[in-house]
């Protein structure tokens, strides 16, 4: 009888241990939290790497591989210089995919509504009130539009989604850059908070004349209307998965830490952002569990994500990385290393 | 012998654990908000602008909208779960239909609050948009009167089942007593039952003053999240639970995170101020009686 009990106790570990070996932890990002875990089952099911990611948002996720207790991060925002030195090695961004900011509106128009820059500046600070306004109307000439006060609706939890769209208004307005600024959470001027993009979708859509802004993702699955932008180069975009990866063909630095909203590519939508996985470049300083083929496994994982994986983002309604992306994002695989041995060829 | 011994042990240790949980709550959260502490010092409660992106933090407007969601969701309260517990205690005391009431109301404190939150964004926010309009206020329907009235019915069962559970205490012999005199029901009621129950009752608002205190999700769906300061009830506004669940997961910087901990400590304080501020209350009127 006690030798069973003995066995079965040995098996639990063992399994327990064949677990550990193949199990890479990640924890980050909420916004591309459904491509990941398609991704990641994906994933199981070729190589039988588990791959365990918690959806506890950017900032959590950065303070999780500060932490060391995860293998890896993810963030949508940026890591800017000053907390890049906080870490304990070289941090390496690398891009997944796009995420993307659409304007949703509540209003009986036919057409699609025309947003420049400076508009949405001045509605978000709070500066054009009324859907009539004449600046409004003169980008939309076909379009009758009635005598309502236009009401501001925003996420009101920290998110990446505000981040990208901050980052875009902070480019496109120097008063928002001077009042505002740019932040996961940042303080509004005006308007309405609602929590996820779901809380911004229910406000919008119960609020005659409110104008919000969501994940594109989150507008095609749900059917919201979303303005058309027009972008740096004076081209009116519609939100498209193509002219969101157009976006992100631009010249790139090699450590991808870049901004592209208000992109410079002509027939780029406007309010866009990579998101990304955050690694050590060097993996054994990822945390205590750390060993070489762990390492191995993990970099494996990554330039699946960014090759083959790729081809789960457009179903889901995620922007994949374009050629150029792509390629700045090899050059930085190419640099995970464990202990100083390189990992991929 | 031993038997005692163990139990009284077990006793100890359990009272010790607890007390030593609470303490520890208190300095991890005193802890954690020393570096917001320390550079803002007491501005942290008396400023109302919270700007994560360039460090400003007060917590003025956040103080203000939980302590008038609670209170006002309190007063909106008080008469429903009064009448409640008078009704199951008192006036139809042990029959077939306050059982299923009682059960009812119970029911309501077991229904997550995101259910609450959800409802009231559908169903209250449209009515307090009609009131909006009536008062020509900007129509947002969500506000800190949405919430107010949200938290109104969710912590209505916790004052009346302590209620009614004193109600049902007071001894039989004085009510006769009462009635024997030719006193009316409401005579009893305002003259017996209320002054023997008055402690109990007062506990059970209380309870539900804490409950309101500290409601987050149901909040957070249906205030409207403002970070300005509210000038009337009718506007959004914006609780200390509330601006925590929201920024906490992706607050980066340090001070961001610091002062967010320290509305915790704020909100740990309030709680309990009002804690020992209503255990001295149902002290002095005990000694009362």
């Amino acid at each position: 009888m006690i030798k069973k009990i003995l066995l079965v106790i040995g098996l639990i570990f063992a399994a327990v241990r064949l677990n550990a070996q193949t199990e890479l932890i990640g924890a980050g990002a909420s916004f591309p939290y459904p491509l990941y875990s398609k991704m990641f089952d994906e994933y199981y099911k070729i190589y039988s790497v588990k791959v365990n990611y918690q959806s506890i948002g950017s900032g959590g996720g950065i303070r999780q591989l500060k932490a060391k207790t995860v293998d890896f991060g993810a963030s949508d925002a940026i890591l800017n210089d000053e907390q890049l030195k906080e870490f304990d090695g070289e941090i390496l961004h690398i891009p997944i995919c796009l995420g993307v900011v659409v304007i949703t509106y509540n209003l009986d128009v036919t057409h699609r509504i025309n947003f420049t820059p400076d508009l949405i500046a001045d509605i978000f600070l709070g500066k054009i009130t009324k859907w009539n306004d004449e600046r409004i109307k003169k980008v939309n000439p076909k379009l009758s539009l009635p005598d309502l006060p236009i009401t501001v609706v925003r996420r009101a939890d920290g998110s990446g989604t505000t981040f990208v769209f901050t980052d875009y208004l902070c480019k496109v307005s120097s008063e928002w850059k001077e009042k505002v600024g740019t932040g996961t959470s940042v303080n509004w001027p005006v308007g309405i908070g609602g929590k996820g993009n779901e809380g911004v979708a229910g406000l919008v859509k119960q609020t005659k004349g409110a104008i919000g802004y969501v994940e594109l993702t989150y507008a095609l699955q749900n059917k919201l209307p979303y303005g058309v932008i027009r972008n740096k180069s004076g081209y009116f975009i519609n939100p498209t998965v193509e002219s969101v990866s157009e976006a992100g063909n631009v010249k790139l630095p090699d450590d991808m830490r870049i901004s592209i909203t208000d992109t410079e590519s002509k027939t780029g939508y406007p309010i866009s952002a990579f998101t990304y996985i955050l690694v050590y470049s060097d993996l054994s300083k990822a945390n205590d569990k750390m060993n070489y083929e762990k390492a191995k496994t993990l970099a494996n994982l990554l330039w699946w994500m960014t090759h083959e994986g790729q081809k789960y983002t457009k179903p889901l309604d995620y922007a994949p990385l374009s050629k150029e992306a792509q390629k700045s994002a090899e050059k930085l695989l190419k640099k995970l290393n464990f202990d100083g041995k390189i990992l991929l060829k | 012998m031993s038997g005692t011994r163990l139990y009284k042990n077990a006793i100890n240790i359990g009272g010790a654990l607890i007390f030593g949980l609470l303490l520890s709550i208190f300095i991890t959260l005193f802890v954690n908000s020393l570096p917001s502490i320390r550079k803002y010092g007491f501005d942290f409660i008396t400023s109302s602008i919270w700007d994560p992106v360039f460090e400003k933090f007060g917590a003025f407007p956040f103080i203000l909208g939980t302590i008038l969601t609670s209170f006002i969701s309190l007063i909106i309260s008080i008469p429903f779960s009064l009448s409640v517990s008078l009704f199951v205690a008192e006036y139809y005391e042990n029959t077939f239909f306050s059982k299923i009431f009682e059960t009812l109301v119970d029911l309501l404190a077991g229904i997550p609050s995101v259910i609450y939150g959800l409802w009231g964004f559908f169903y209250v926010t449209p009515i307090v948009r009609n009131i909006q309009i009536k008062f020509s206020v900007p129509p947002t329907g969500v506000s800190i009167l949405a919430a107010s009235l949200i938290l109104s019915i969710m912590i209505i069962p916790y004052a009346s089942s302590i209620a009614k559970e004193v109600i049902k205490l007071v001894p039989i012999d004085l009510k006769e007593a009462g009635y024997s005199l030719g006193a009316t029901r409401y005579e009893i009621i305002k003259n017996v039952i209320f002054p023997y129950a008055k402690s109990g009752i007062f506990a059970g608002i209380l309870l539900s003053l804490g409950r309101a205190l500290g409601e987050t999700m149901a909040v957070t769906m249906v205030i409207g999240n403002s970070i300005q300061l509210p000038k009337n009830i009718f506007q959004p506004g914006n609780t200390i639970a509330s601006i925590i669940a929201n920024e906490f997961t992706e607050a980066v910087g340090e001070l961001h995170l610091s002062a967010l901990i320290e509305l915790g400590l704020i909100l740990f304080l309030i709680t309990l101020i009002i804690n020992l501020f209503a255990n001295f209350i149902i002290k002095k009127q005990e000694l009362g009686i």
